[in-house]
């Protein structure tokens, strides 16, 4: 009988509804951040047909920090983030999240699940789908074949959605087909997208094109609320956006990194002022 | 009633603006209609007016097959974007899968009397079976290979084109060359399973005689009870969080991975998925039309499910059902009557579907339902002032 | 010494001949003395004959060799009779007409016996050897080599005497050598005949060769044998590499034809058309009609059906861009199913106005014929000519593409459409243009093909496959890659084909071409930047 009872006990245990199977669980990954950076891109160089996209650029990011990065159109940053997720392949250079991991050998997948959040310059939502189903499908969740298709939303996870939902303010529009959403709406939602896939890192890629003056605030402080449990760096042409945002400002010219520090430090900057601000002195 | 509605009803089928939610009540005519048919063919003397001949049980039977292949196909095109011209060679595949076993079911009933070879082999001299027909005279055996070999080819081709990110028109013309391959390979005798002739001359199946009505209809029954099973399964898949990425993926593949979904592992399953669909379709029809041979590889037949699929409207399950029937149905008709034009009247609706109905029959027929809804409503405002 | 004696032997014999020739005996008398005279008198008559009018009796000798000749007992009319599957054929012994079936107590058969029959070889041997045209002389000489012997040799021996064309002589000097060393006693003669024969690219000498190497007794001969042989196989299997490759050209400059087209469009407009191969089939019927049209000028129709062809597709192509593609921009895969419509209405149209059967389109007698190189290798024109069309038809497009301001604009438009549309260029004029460019192009295709294989409804299909190969393999958009896939393709076809068959060889090629695809999406020479994208 004994033998019985604990083994309906197992498959009790087994089946209990409150918690994952271990194989649904996603793979925790652990980012090695001992020496405080958790980006490293050393000597990183793109060519497109013979043009340099990128030409021999060095930038750390540290752990936590919210970085802007700005620089001319052409400038490469774009560039510089398609290498970081794996959508451009480089011609030379290495490119590390952690001390561990090299992002030059794993793909786009991958590389998402590691926790590196994008948010493309040009909103990319899923059309087809409903606000809420495009916030399903970014949540972070072992993202398998198999788990995928026996997933449910647990309880958990309707809370995050709900809560990410509140700070996006589209909490009427859940059941709207993402492809009826206005621009500045798809903006938003794409920057939930990024929430509540709990990023390590965020790479954020012109966030405030489209928003209104209202709207862009909320997104900065959306972004400096961010920072410190992530990292998050973002492209801005936005200058006003960029002081109200940022500590450490990099400048990119043509491929590398002309200048970083404050904002004052960069606008006060020679350099910078001949290339970049040249006009506005 | 009651009953039904506690059981077709529950909650996630409950979704009213999505065209996937007809799937049920759908299955349920279906399978009214079936069970209706048969009862008609086996009960009611020949000379009823409900009376339904066999011809047509055989008939019915075989465009369910057809909407099995071409609910497989929608599966991929209307889904996930995957034009695949190929698709008939999974359904031939398995079509042959089938054929070898009821070939070896002849046993010494064929002309030459050979209880061990197919009459074909005899023929080519050969002296003993090549080691691809061993093991097919069981059925279960035969039932594997039904689904594993379109399934394994699914597998492999999907897998080398999905991991090469080849999409689009790219992929479409592969496959076509795909089945065209194999169109040719067939073709020879060499291959063994019976070159330009094909299999034929089928005896029984399962110990029931082919030729037998009540052996007719338990096949067009297990055809209709199999495409409502595809039916329910393909749509408790499409409306998972898996068919929620595979839309993602039909919409935009490059995002869906940049949120860490290995699309091309997804594209694989899919494919395979509906690859074992065709399969099976191509299963079932063997035993009804009694023959299969290379033709069913052609090119022109892969496209021609296309069309199916497109005017009963992609993406919607049943629309590709009902474009397989209608269509199947029409050329029936126009063959007899002016067997000339049917290449006129397909042609014409490949452009005609295209350019004016992209959304096919379910599309129109959304269309008309919302109509009707907003002068529900237009009603229902003016009643209220 | 034995020699000269047969060759005294044999102008003595010529001597005599012309002296009987004096017989002043007309042709018609002679032949009805055929049927009467008897078996033992006979050569005479045939001499007469010979003489009178050497080159008309050819076709006689041959029926008699045959034993076929039999002639009417009324009217003493000569006809041959030959039994073809078990039924009696009967045709005219000179024109080779068919007639009227006889009953066979009519007829008589003129009856051969062995020393008969060796004057009719030789006397057909001296006939076609004394033909006025060094070529049909030459041609009579490669069909004698196979069936040498003394008389033979003899007739050769004493005509050499007078023989002016080099390479006449030349091939009388190899059958000579050839009797020599099959017939000699002397190993010397042997081995000089070898050397005579040495570099000679004639079947029967290398038959002649290995039968030495098997046979021969000598050892010098023998290994001179040997090395001959050598030599001789591996310069005939460099001919037939060339033949091969020759054959693969041909088959890559169908394809380039076939596929230079749907380059352009599937290159610039990003359309797939799969009524292409149809644009093909109307420009082979074009070909057709033209024939039709103009039955007495056969050889200068090609050149009334290269435009008009051009013409036909071209405009069909322009319609069905205006009527369909235009409204399908952005679509790719419905492009694809819609074309494929129209291309079952056209297949099925062609089929209700011309039948379903395939028809036979003439070749213009400068086309037909081959070029023979030597007796391993010969071109046969018509491949030859669809290869310079080909190479031809190629250089114009990029002429047209890089010269031409339709060019200009068709480059723009492809590179970046809304830009082009935004720096004035009318894009839908240039799509109609494009498309029609393309089709024509097809067309021509059309013409080309029509000389290789039957007119038919299917033609097209049978090609659209492969062309769609071609342009992927090529890499899209790029007419250079087209070229080098297409030749590619091609001569791999070839070189598979005497190993694997034909079937197989294509199966191999398209399998090639999938798992390529695979490695590089992009085709061959896959185009760069973010445009590609
Ligand atoms: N796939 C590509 N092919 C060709 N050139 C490219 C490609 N991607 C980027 N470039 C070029 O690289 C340079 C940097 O682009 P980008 O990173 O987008 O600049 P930005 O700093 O404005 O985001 C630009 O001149 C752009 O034209
Ligand atoms: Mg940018």
């Amino acid at each position: 009988m004994s033998i019985i009872d604990s083994a309906l006990d197992n498959t009790r245990e087994t089946f209990r509804r409150d918690q994952v199977w271990s194989f649904l669980k996603e793979k925790e990954v652990s980012v090695d951040v001992s020496h405080q950076i958790i980006l490293y891109i050393e000597g990183l160089s793109v060519s497109f047909d013979g043009f340099k996209a990128l030409n021999d650029m060095n930038l750390y990011i540290n752990d936590g920090e919210l970085r802007c990065l700005i620089g001319a159109n052409g400038a490469g940053k774009t560039t510089l983030m398609d290498v970081i997720t794996g959508k451009t392949q480089c011609d030379e250079g290495s490119v590390y999240f952690g001390q561990t991991h090299n992002l030059l050998e794993k793909d786009e997948a991958e590389i998402s699940q590691l926790g590196i959040g994008r948010k493309f310059q040009k909103p990319t939502v899923f059309e087809a789908h409903t606000v809420l189903d495009n916030l399903e499908l970014s949540l972070k969740t072992n993202k398998g074949v198999i788990p995928t298709l026996l997933a449910r939303l647990s309880s958990t996870e309707i809370l995050k959605i709900d809560e990410v939902l509140e700070t996006i303010g589209l909490k009427d529009h859940r059941m709207m087909l993402a492809g009826s959403l206005s621009h500045g709406q798809k903006q938003w939602l794409e920057i939930g997208m990024l929430l509540v896939s709990e990023p390590r890192l965020l790479l954020v890629d012109e966030p405030v094109a489209g928003m209104t003056a209202q709207e862009t605030e909320h997104t900065a402080e959306l972004l400096k609320s961010l920072a410190g449990d992530h990292t998050v760096v973002v492209v801005e042409h936005d200058m006003e956006f960029v002081r109200s945002i940022a500590k450490t400002v990099t400048v990119l010219h043509q491929g590398s990194v002309l200048a970083e520090g404050t904002m004052d430090e960069v606008q006060n900057n020679a350099a910078v002022r001949e290339v970049y601000l040249g006009d506005e002195s | 009633m009651s009953f039904l509605n506690s059981v077709f009803s529950t909650k996630w089928l409950d979704r009213g603006d999505q065209a996937g939610s007809r799937t049920m009540p759908f299955v349920l005519l279906l399978l009214v209609v079936t069970f209706l048919a048969s009862f008609c063919n086996l009960a009611l003397p020949a000379d009823s007016v409900f009376y339904v001949s066999t011809y047509t049980i055989t008939l019915l039977g075989k465009y369910l097959c057809y909407a099995m292949l071409a609910l497989a196909v929608d599966i991929i095109w209307g889904y996930c974007g995957i034009l695949s011209l190929g698709h008939g060679a999974f359904f031939a595949l398995g079509g042959y899968a089938m054929g070898m076993y009821l070939m070896r079911q002849i046993g010494d009933r064929g002309v030459y009397g050979n209880p061990e070879l197919p009459d074909f082999m005899v023929f080519l001299n050969w002296t003993e079976l090549p080691w691809f027909w061993q093991g097919m005279d069981q059925f279960w055996v035969a039932m594997v290979m039904v689904a594993l070999v379109p399934g394994l080819l699914a597998y492999v081709f999907g897998w080398l084109a999905f991991r090469s990110r080849v999409t689009g028109v790219y992929l479409s013309i592969i496959t076509q060359a795909l089945t065209y391959a194999l169109l040719l390979s067939f073709f020879r005798n060499e291959m063994g399973f019976g070159g330009n002739n094909g299999l034929t001359d089928f005896k029984d199946i399962l110990g029931f005689s082919l030729q037998e009505d009540s052996t007719r209809i338990g096949l067009f029954i297990t055809t209709a009870l199999m495409l409502s099973l595809v039916l329910i399964a393909s749509h408790a898949i499409l409306k998972s969080r898996f068919g929620k990425v595979i839309v993602a993926i039909r919409d935009g593949e490059d995002r869906a991975r940049f949120i860490g979904y290995r699309t091309e592992r997804y594209k694989v399953w899919l494919f395979v998925y509906s690859a074992v669909i065709a399969g099976v379709a191509g299963a079932l029809y063997v035993p009804q039309v009694g023959i299969i041979n290379p033709g069913e590889f052609s090119p022109v037949n892969s496209i021609e499910i296309v069309i199916w699929v497109a005017v009963g409207g992609r993406g919607t399950l049943i629309g590709a059902v009902i474009g397989a029937i209608l269509v199947n149905y029409a050329k029936t008709r126009f063959t007899a009557i002016m067997p000339d034009g049917w290449l006129f009247a397909l042609g014409a609706l490949f452009v005609l579907v295209t350019l004016y109905l992209p959304k096919g029959i379910m599309g129109l027929f959304d269309q008309f339902n919302e109509r009707r809804n907003k002068n529900k409503a237009v009603d229902v405002q003016e009643t209220a002032s | 010494m034995r020699n000269s004696l047969i060759i005294l032997a044999c102008l003595l014999s010529m001597l005599l001949s012309t002296a009987h020739a004096s017989s002043d005996k007309s042709t018609q008398a002679l032949l009805i003395e055929l049927t009467t005279v008897k078996l033992n008198k006979a050569i005479p008559v045939l001499k007469a004959l010979e003489e009178n009018d050497g080159d008309k009796m050819l076709p006689l000798f041959n029926t008699l060799l045959k034993g076929q000749l039999y002639y009417v007992k009324s009217n003493k009319d000569l006809l041959s009779i030959e039994k073809v599957d078990g039924k009696k054929e009967y045709t005219d012994v000179f024109s080779g007409e068919a007639l009227e079936p006889l009953a066979t107590k009519l007829t008589k058969k003129i009856r051969v016996n062995n020393k008969l029959r060796r004057f009719l070889r030789d006397s057909i041997a001296r006939i076609q050897l004394s033909s006025s045209e060094p070529e049909s002389r030459e041609k009579a000489l490669i069909s004698l080599l196979s069936q040498l012997d003394e008389s033979t040799i003899n007739t050769i021996r004493s005509l050499k005497v007078n023989e002016s064309n080099t390479s006449v002589i030349e091939l009388m000097d190899v059958a000579i050598a050839m009797y020599a060393l099959s017939n000699s006693a002397e190993a010397t003669e042997r081995l000089q005949a070898v050397r005579t024969l040495d570099g000679r690219l004639e079947n029967e000498v290398r038959n002649l060769l290995v039968s030495t190497v098997k046979n021969e007794a000598d050892i010098k001969v023998k290994a001179a044998a040997e090395k001959s042989l050598a030599s001789l196989e591996d310069r005939i299997e460099n001919y037939q590499f060339v033949n091969k490759l020759f054959f693969g050209l041909s088959l890559g400059s169908v394809l380039l034809l076939a596929a230079v087209g749907l380059a352009i469009t599937f290159g610039v407009m990003g359309v797939i058309n799969m009524a292409h191969g149809e644009m093909i089939m109307l420009g082979a019927y074009t070909t057709y009609v033209v024939q039709m049209m103009m039955p007495n000028a056969i050889d200068y129709s090609l050149w009334v059906a290269i435009p008009l062809a051009f013409l036909v597709s071209g405009s069909v192509g322009v319609l069905i861009e205006r009527g369909v593609i235009r409204h399908l921009h952005g679509r790719p895969l419905e492009t694809l199913l819609a074309t494929f419509g129209i291309s079952l209405i056209l297949q099925q149209l062609v089929r209700t106005i011309f039948s379903p059967l395939n028809r036979q389109v003439e070749s213009p007698t400068w086309m037909s014929g081959s070029l023979d190189i030597n007796p391993v290798l010969s071109l046969t024109l018509n491949r030859l000519y669809i290869l310079a069309f080909a190479l031809l038809v190629f250089g114009l497009l990029l002429l047209i593409l890089n010269r031409t301001s339709l060019g200009l604009n068709v480059r723009a438009v492809a590179q970046n459409r809304n830009m082009a549309k935004a720096m004035g260029i009318r894009t839908d004029r240039v799509d109609a243009m494009t498309f029609g460019l393309g089709s024509g192009i097809a067309g021509m295709a059309g013409v080309a093909l029509s000389q290789l294989t039957n007119v038919g409804p299917n033609l097209g299909q049978a090609y659209i496959i492969d062309s769609f190969m071609v342009v992927v393999f090529g890499g899209v958009g790029n007419l250079w890659g087209t070229l080098v896939a297409a030749f590619t393709l091609g001569i791999a076809n070839k070189f598979i084909e005497p190993i694997t068959g034909a079937v197989l060889a294509s199966i191999i090629v398209l399998v090639f071409i999938i798992l390529f695809i695979q490695k590089r999406p992009k085709g061959l020479f896959p185009q760069k930047g973010r445009a590609a994208e």
